[in-house]
């Protein structure tokens, strides 16, 4: 279909353009940016004054299993409505994303949804199970952008090398949770507020030993490694000094501890129950610092739904994770703001960045993912930055309703409303037709 | 995601539920200890019996076992005349069963008014409050390591007893802190009364420096933390201490750390020796402290039940 | 604001004489509290009694516990003598619906078996929603359901009437 963005600023963080103009879009594909041809006859124009074209939001960590059925359909649907245009699903589904059929099947039940474009990691173990290594080149040509252990621990450092021995020899990233399997039992973050609530901790040494470890067997084995939400200043220092030696190894952080700390817990919100847990403030702002200064290269929505039988119980019970494909683009918005980047900046990291971060493993894709350019594919979040909203299990398209950002009693409102999502130039989600079509449905 | 209204107070300020002494104003502290001090002359009586609570049903929900809590609980409530129902759901790992809300709700539905609530995790209390029906009244008989606030305040009613102002005093609390809910209640008790020195005394593996935060002083020397004390309170020491690698051995632990007569003797001539109990003899204390003079740890007891009926009392006649 | 029809000190010179010719030797003065517990005390001292005055309390046998919660945690029962077989007689300020009376008396009955309880007060108010009946009243008046009518102490030990609207 062809269509006509018309009359948007034009925000493209990888080659700093910043501008009002036309946005041309006809088969799949970006046509034109400003110095639209006079015979381009779109079949639809969205009116886009006011509000910002993006390239669509690429999160590199959103999972897309239960809590109830048709999850892949209703979390797709989410991330269109939150500006997502790609996403990286752990490889932690019910069965594990260890064989390559599994990772077929997925990739095209996404594909005819159309929503958004889905790179699966691979289990980097059979079954997750830390023992024996998966079948990786199988695995990645099947699709799978990288290899992963989700939140589980491989057997001992021995197998941890070797498999990232294995995943060097083809230049396949290894995506790590750096957190020590025997200190991280506890359910919140170690310090005055978990000893306070008679919570069990995880000291801070559980991210940065994990990290020391990962780190040497980086050196040892030239393996491209990927650290996944960072939670700690010591944390974030470790990785800024690996960058600076030249060790390939890139790093996000979730919005949960971009914005949050232990003292948000509150009266034991189960809400606030994650993984990894929320840190103190001297903490989040180091985070804060590391996005900014591209010491950690992306914000990731770290989206998990959960369902209210697993969340409804004590802290200590209830399942860690959060919803946050929809506030991914908010609370990138709001951070930015709130460390004075420009909007260029701020976007780079939900955008730009996270593709350089999968780099080869998009292929050609690479090329124009994550950004506007003319030939490139037509991957774009038309949004209101200066509207807000407030985030209700009602306003939430996922099926996980969960999120420490309910607004139900805080009355918060958060900045950025997405109006139009494009994915290969068709259009994923429209705020008009959704609120039409809630209309009509109610 | 900030400071809601306290779940225990009503919009009067009113005490609705008591989940933990934390965020409690010491006028509710000091009107619970005084509301105390005319139940303990209700046991002395002949007839044992008040009819505050006649016709209300208290439901004692233990998901911890706890013969003895439950059945100072039970003492207490049927003093007021009300009716007790015990459940006790011992939680199996292996069949996870009912879920937590859903017991609640079914016992909401049998007209329950209050509910007496032991859990092992922090915060349960805190969940079934926020999920019971309006008019129900819940007490926290202890939950995970967070509080034990009937102990806390039952602690404070002794020392009030045998000490008469909090201003003046040092208390010094030994043992396994970290794993303490009861420890937890005290201090908050001890701070919110103004007790000026307040120490936590033990190994480093049993009391973190970040209790600090908590407005104590954190000794790892026993003689240190006792010196002077009017008032020292021991802790259990659990066997699953010895098995997570935090202590050695009950042997090691009790010679640094264990109240024998010597180390009593460091502490004020008047100092008073109490203890949550069940006690373990020779393990934290010497059995001649715990028979001794100073030992108030029976008297602890009898106080618990007064307390008990305290604040059954208090929080029936408060409306949500 | 004071009615001053009703001069306290007055009728309080009644309730002693009557209290006077109800005394035996065996009798015990019981006031409640807290204003027919200042009446008790004066009472004993100006009949010389050489007998303990004891203090009770409705707080734990009232029957509105469920809309007004304990009372005052100072309001407690303080009764110095054997229960069991003796001859009480209740002092308050003021009866009316006599239902703290009623309170006051299963309050009695938790400490023992009196042989006999009678009741003396300042002013009877009338508007009896139970069988009470006093076997001595200083005044017998009407007031209007919305006042209510309690006895002050001042400093000097004087008394007087203290009358409230209530909401």
């Amino acid at each position: 279909m062809k269509i006509l963005i018309r009359n948007g600023r034009v925000v493209d963080p990888a080659s700093g353009r910043d501008e009002i103009a036309d946005v041309a879009v006809a088969a799949g594909r970006i046509v034109a940016i400003g110095r639209v041809p006079p015979d381009f006859t779109p079949e639809r124009t969205l009116l886009a004054d006011g509000c910002v074209v993006a390239p669509g939001l690429v999160d590199l960590a959103a999972r897309l299993k239960e809590p109830g059925p048709g999850a892949l359909e209703s979390e797709l649907a989410a991330a269109a409505a939150g500006g997502v245009t790609s996403l990286v699903c752990p490889p932690d589904m019910d069965p594990p994303l260890d064989e390559p059929g599994l990772v077929d099947m997925l990739k095209f039940r996404a594909r005819k949804l159309s929503r958004c474009r889905l790179f699966p990691l691979g289990a980097l173990t059979h079954r997750l199970a830390g023992v024996e290594l998966t079948e990786m080149i199988e695995l990645t040509e099947a699709g799978c952008v990288g290899f992963s252990q989700a939140e589980y621990p491989v057997k001992d450092n021995l197998t941890l090398m070797r498999a990232m021995q294995y995943a060097s020899t083809r230049g396949y990233a290894v995506w790590l949770r750096p957190q020590d399997p025997s200190l991280s039992a506890g359910v919140a973050a170690s310090g005055a507020v978990a000893t306070r609530l008679g919570l069990s901790g995880v000291p801070v040494v559980s991210e940065t030993i994990a990290l020391h470890t990962i780190l040497e067997l980086v050196r040892q084995t030239s393996a491209r490694v990927h650290l996944c939400r960072l939670s700690s200043a010591a944390g974030v220092e470790l990785v800024r000094r690996a960058k600076a030696e030249g060790l390939p190894v890139t790093a996000d952080v979730s919005i949960n501890s971009l914005h949050l700390t232990d003292v948000d817990i509150g009266y034991f919100n189960s809400d606030m129950r994650l993984t990894p847990p929320l840190r103190q403030g001297k903490d989040r702002d180091a985070l804060r610092a590391g996005l900014a200064d591209g010491t950690i290269d992306a914000l990731v929505s770290d989206h998990t739904p959960v369902g209210n039988d697993d969340k409804m119980l004590p802290f200590g019970e209830a399942v860690p994770g959060a919803t946050g494909l929809e506030l991914l683009l908010s609370l990138a918005l709001k951070w930015g703001t709130e460390s004075r980047l420009s909007l260029a900046q701020t976007l780079a990291r939900v955008t730009s960045e996270p593709v350089r971060v999968l780099g080869e493993a998009l292929g050609s894709l690479g090329q124009s993912a994550g950004r506007l350019v003319e030939g490139g594919v037509a991957d774009i979040c038309v949004f209101d930055s200066e509207a807000e909203w407030q985030v209700t299990p009602d306003a939430l398209r996922s099926q996980g309703k969960h999120t420490p950002f309910d607004a139900t009693s805080s009355g918060t409102r958060m900045p950025g409303r997405v109006r139009h999502t494009l994915v290969a130039g068709t259009l994923a989600y429209s705020a008009e037709l959704a609120r039409s079509s809630d209309a009509t449905s109610a | 995601m900030l400071a809601r209204r306290n779940p225990q107070l009503n919009s009067h300020g009113e005490l609705i539920h008591l989940l933990s002494i934390e965020g409690l104003p010491r006028a509710i502290l000091t009107q619970i200890l005084d509301t105390a001090g005319t139940f303990l002359s209700v046991n002395d009586r002949d007839v044992k019996k008040v009819p505050l609570l006649r016709g209300k049903s208290v439901f004692n929900l233990f998901f911890e076992n706890s013969t003895r809590t439950r059945t100072t609980f039970e003492i207490a409530a049927k003093r007021l005349s009300a009716d007790v129902i015990n459940l006790d759901i011992a939680k199996s790992s292996a069949s996870k069963g009912e879920s937590l809300l859903d017991t609640i709700a079914n016992l909401s539905a049998m007209h329950a008014d209050m509910f007496v609530v032991r859990h092992s995790e922090s915060g349960a209390p805190y969940l079934i409050a926020r999920h019971c029906a309006p008019h129900v009244h819940v007490v926290n008989a202890g939950d995970g390591r967070h509080a034990h606030p009937t102990q806390g305040l039952l602690d404070m009613y002794t020392i009030r007893h045998y000490k008469k102002s909090f201003h003046e005093l040092t208390v010094a609390i030994v043992g396994d802190i970290v794993h303490s809910r009861v420890a937890r209640s005290d201090i908050h008790a001890l701070t919110t009364l103004g007790v000026p020195e307040i120490r936590a005394v033990g190994p480093k593996t049993l009391v973190p420096g970040d209790l600090r935060e908590m407005g104590v002083r954190v000794c790892h020397d026993m003689r240190e933390g006792v010196k002077d004390a009017d008032v020292i309170i021991m802790l259990r020491l659990q066997n699953e201490r010895m098995s997570g690698a935090m202590l050695p051995s009950a042997g090691e632990y009790f010679k640094s750390y264990g109240l024998t007569e010597d180390m009593l003797a460091l502490a004020r001539p008047d100092a008073i020796v109490m203890h949550p109990g069940p006690i373990n003899r020779g393990v934290e204390i010497d059995s001649r402290v715990a028979d001794g003079s100073h030992s108030v740890i029976l008297p602890q007891v009898t106080f618990g039940i007064a307390v008990r009926m305290a604040v059954m009392s208090i929080l029936a006649g408060n409306d949500a | 604001m004071t009615n001053l029809l009703l001069d306290a000190e007055q009728l309080y010179g009644e309730l002693r004489a009557g209290v006077g010719r109800l005394m035996t030797p065996d009798t015990v003065l019981v006031g409640i509290w807290s204003g027919g517990a200042w009446l008790a005390q004066r009472l004993n001292a100006d009949l010389k009694t050489d007998r303990p005055v004891g203090t009770i309390s409705s707080t734990l046998h009232r029957d509105d516990f469920g809309e007004r919660g304990l009372g005052a945690v100072e309001a407690t029962t303080s009764l110095p003598f054997e229960i069991d077989g003796a001859r009480i007689l209740l002092i308050d300020d003021v009866v009316a619906s006599g239902r703290t009376i009623r309170a006051v008396v299963n309050e009695l009955f938790d400490y023992g078996r009196p042989a006999s309880v009678e009741l003396a007060v300042l002013v009877d108010r009338g508007g009896r929603e139970l069988p009470i009946a006093p076997v001595f009243a200083a005044a017998k008046l009407t007031l209007p359901a919305s006042q209510r009518l309690s006895l002050a102490r001042g400093t000097d030990g004087r008394f007087t009437f203290a009358v409230k609207e209530s909401a």
